[in-house]
């Protein structure tokens, strides 16, 4: 077995770019602090590189040719696109696997058709995990995008059965492979509704997602999650894939809807990988 | 109305540096490869964030270009609200004002 570690996290522009206009700095920090611990179980899992399951939006994929998901094989990738002054993370490079990455859409092609791509420019929704989980830039990154943000929407039983054809992919290879999944649960983000957050929607759905309870999970309509959860609710998949490509029960170590100037509430979790 | 080629040329912006430098030194060049109506043109040509809001682009298309103008936070979700109030509710797409536009947030706004 090569996965070694699967989890999920919150992203969102705020998280570095708004740091300083918090408020709660206690609740900030413990935020933080947990998403440091995220980092030391990815380092402590030996993972040669890491899968990072985001919804991006609109660095690399736009409505000319939009791929349900798609897989990063290239050798190395740049980002943030946004301004490194409001994002507070500096332009960088960040080293890929291609070969690696070549191999796992290989095996995740046998059951899911994803497109796969050597050029990723990566913005905050993958720049912003990589800042607490690899501060360094020093695990080499097989980026995913599963498509969370131009309607139509990847279903979601689909982005279940792309997080198990991530799973064999992973057990098909001899490298140890961490995965994270990285979205929202409720969220209106850039919208003038930003800073809302449904936290019985979230506690509601990170329930089911901890349960590993695939029919609650894949119950969700998109009218019903655009009316409960916003349009950022629509990057459940990333966290759904990531279950499935896990298998195993859920451990919530840090939710909180207290940091508003974040646009999200706040979300680090791991699975068991059975 | 051609909201997918606005939303192309921003998205084309927000994450290509060249075409941002093109943006700046000569935009009405630049603007010539969209096919864009006028009311769409001059949003951009005067960084209108509340009608481009209002027209339909996705939210997060038109945040990164906020970024790019240099607007800071409190005043680019302003800005959408002012959007709404002049032109009316959005026309299209999911970022429709949903939540009554409230400020969400406790944090000083004139941090």
């Amino acid at each position: 077995m090569s996965l070694v570690y699967a989890g999920v996290l919150s992203h969102a522009p705020g998280i570095t770019g708004r740091a300083h206009l918090v408020k709660n700095i206690e609740e900030r920090e413990r935020f933080y602090a947990r998403l440091d611990q995220q980092r030391r179980e990815i380092e402590a899992s030996g993972a040669e590189a890491l899968v990072v399951m985001a919804a991006e939006h609109f660095g690399n994929f736009f409505m000319n040719n939009m791929p349900a998901f798609c897989v990063g094989i290239g050798e190395k990738y740049s980002g943030p696109i946004e301004d490194p002054e409001w994002l507070k993370i500096p332009k960088t490079e960040v080293a890929g696997a291609p070969d690696l990455g070549r191999r796992l859409v290989v095996e995740i092609m046998q059951s899911v058709d994803t497109a796969y791509a050597e050029e990723w420019k990566f913005d905050h929704g993958i720049m912003v995990p990589l800042h607490f989980l690899t501060p360094n830039y020093d695990l080499p990154i097989i980026p995913v995008n599963i498509n969370c943000q131009g309607p139509p929407l990847t279903p979601l039983h689909r982005a279940w059965a792309f997080g198990e054809a991530i799973r064999r992919a992973c057990d098909s290879v001899p490298e140890k492979v961490a995965v994270v999944g990285t979205g929202g649960i409720s969220h209106w983000p850039a919208t003038p509704d930003s800073g809302k957050i449904n936290e019985e929607w979230d506690r509601e759905f990170l329930d089911r997602l901890m349960r590993q309870d695939k029919e609650a999970l894949l119950s969700y309509t998109n009218e019903e999650t655009y009316r409960d959860g916003g349009q950022g609710g629509f990057e459940i998949r990333t966290y759904i894939a990531a279950a499935a490509a896990a298998g195993g029960k859920g451990d919530l170590q840090y939710y909180t809807a207290e940091l508003p100037i974040f646009a999200v509430g706040c979300t680090v979790a791991r699975f068991e990988i059975i | 109305m051609s909201l997918y080629y606005l939303q192309k040329f921003l998205y084309e912006l927000n994450r290509d540096e060249d075409i941002q430098k093109q943006c700046r030194d000569n935009i009405d060049a630049l603007l010539k490869s969209y096919e864009l109506d006028d009311e769409e043109r001059s949003a951009l040509k005067d960084g209108d964030i509340g009608l481009l809001y209002v027209l339909g682009v996705n939210g997060q298309i038109l945040m990164h270009y906020a970024a790019f103008l240099g607007i800071e936070w409190f005043d680019y979700l302003e800005l959408m609200r002012q959007g709404i109030d002049r032109h009316g509710p959005v026309r299209a797409g999911v970022y429709a004002m949903t939540g009554g536009g409230d400020a969400f947030t406790e944090e000083d706004t004139h941090q």
